[in-house]
């Protein structure tokens, strides 16, 4: 099977960029080296290409009741313009994908919502969500629109002043985790205060065919998918198919440390299962720990006490360009809360680590 | 892009190269190497003493985006290792061929080095 690309993938290549497959789609990974680029979006601003995020769109009289039985937060809620993060869990409380949910516009009188799957994840969600408002005879409209809209993110301390410089000033009547349409550079989009790195700044959803003349409008350090995994994991922020997933890494929101996404007053699919969950407790939890010794901590790299005896393993780790230091994201067990000293096997030797909570840096 | 390649230097097909002139050879990894891997943040070296085998990984190179085995050229006994990589990783991206050196070989034979790729040869291969 081809890779899917993203509108802006010759821009990219012009650019010097190198591209790595992520979820069927061949995304850039570094322009200029994932350190300058990190920095930049911690210091300055950075822009990313993200258009291998997924866009569907539900309308219609049922909307927000086919919203609300396929994500764990509470969709009624949300008002246009509120964006809200959210699990989709299948009927066990395993996470599937997370995602934004972001209320629209009502169009015609009727709610109108969009939410963000992962990379790779839309084909599966509008399937999901047209099989089971069919099951229900709900009455809703499910469009994938991923091909129509690409998707920028801008972050950085300097973000929201370059956005305002783009939009003549819309984008500064729009607060923290709010969204709203305005012009990019002239362009119609929808700009949402929300991003992936821990810092300030916006998202901009914008047609397909006109993503150039956003991308080129801000003069500031592009930035690859490589730098957006560095600062997303100095947040401890969770990466769909890698810290979780239906597979290889099942594990529900309270394990993944993000029960407060879960709200069991509403009804929704793995609702019941979740109550059960944390109604018990779970025996491990999403953690992150910092390494002592030299080495780089990896995806898969097993955990253990000083006895020798298993603890958990990583689902995430790098070398923090922010810090310097060396650290990981995954599941221990209850028995290493923040503060113990564990082990973390890197290539059989074992080094010394400390558990802690993310976010690893302050922001 | 085009990579810098030594042509007093012999070459592995996977990036690695060595001197030729001396009774010890030094061994790094080349400007293409680096330049795949990105900001080189950790090398974990052998000793002093330890025996290196061709083609046989003696160490391994991390960058922030991936791990990367690496090979030896020839087959020896390690005489010196590049310390000053440990705290300061990223010399391999700064000069590759110079102050990224990783380790100083004394070979078992000679004959070993002939066998490796010359710089235009090396040169092809990556192009």
């Amino acid at each position: 099977m081809g890779l899917r690309k993203p509108p802006l993938r010759a821009t990219h290549a012009d650019r010097d960029a190198s591209f790595t497959e992520f979820g069927g789609w061949e995304m850039p990974v570094e322009f200029d080296s994932i350190r300058t680029e990190h920095a930049a979006v911690r210091e300055s601003a950075g822009i990313f290409d993200v258009s291998h995020m997924g866009e569907i769109v539900v309308s219609g009289p049922d909307a927000t009741a086919l919203m609300g039985r396929l994500t764990t937060n509470d969709v009624t809620e949300l008002d246009p313009g509120d964006t809200q993060y959210a699990c989709i869990t299948d009927e066990d409380g395993i996470i599937l994908d997370d995602t934004m949910v972001f209320g629209l516009p009502d169009e015609d009188g009727q709610p109108r919502y969009l939410f963000i799957p992962n990379a790779g994840h839309d084909a599966e969600m509008y399937a999901r969500w047209t099989e089971y408002r069919d099951e229900w005879g709900l009455d809703a409209t499910v469009r994938d629109a991923t091909e129509e809209w690409a998707m920028l993110a801008l972050q950085g301390p300097d973000a929201p002043e370059l956005a305002s410089e783009a939009t003549d000033g819309a984008t500064t009547d729009i607060d923290r985790f709010k969204a709203a349409f305005c012009d990019v550079a002239g362009v119609r989009a929808f700009a949402s205060r929300t991003g992936y790195t821990g810092e300030d700044g916006f998202e901009f959803l914008v047609p397909w065919d006109e993503v150039e003349t956003v991308w080129s409008a801000f003069d500031c350090q592009p930035c690859g998918l490589g730098a957006r995994d560095t600062l997303r994991l100095e947040m401890g922020f969770l990466l769909s198919g890698q810290d979780f997933d239906p597979d290889d890494e099942p594990r529900t929101p309270y394990e993944a440390g993000v029960g407060w996404t879960v709200d069991l007053d509403t009804e929704f699919v793995g609702r019941d299962a979740l109550e059960a969950v944390e109604r018990e407790g779970v025996d491990e939890r999403f953690r992150g720990v910092v390494l002592q010794q030299r080495g780089v901590p990896r995806h898969g790299y097993e955990v253990v006490d000083a006895d020798g005896d298993h603890l958990g393993h990583l689902t995430s780790g790098t070398m923090s360009p922010t810090l310097g230091e060396p650290i990981g994201l995954g599941y221990l067990s209850d028995q290493a809360p923040p503060g113990t000293r564990v082990r973390v096997i890197v290539r059989g030797e074992p080094k010394q680590a400390n558990v802690v909570t993310p976010p690893f840096i302050d922001t | 892009m085009s990579f810098d390649v030594p042509a007093d230097r012999r070459y592995l097909e996977s990036h690695e190269w060595t001197t030729t002139d001396d009774e010890t050879v030094r061994v790094g990894i080349t400007d293409f190497a680096q330049d795949e891997l990105g900001d080189v943040v950790f090398v974990e070296l052998p000793a002093e003493d330890d025996e290196v085998t061709k083609d046989a990984e003696f160490g391994v190179v991390e960058s922030i985006k991936a791990v990367s085995d690496l090979l030896s050229p020839v087959s020896g006994t390690v005489v010196a290792v590049n310390e000053a990589l440990f705290d300061a990783p990223e010399l391999v991206n700064e000069d590759p061929y110079g102050e990224g050196w990783m380790i100083e070989v004394e070979p078992n034979s000679d004959g070993e080095l002939d066998e490796l790729l010359s710089a235009d040869e090396y040169r092809e291969s990556i192009e």
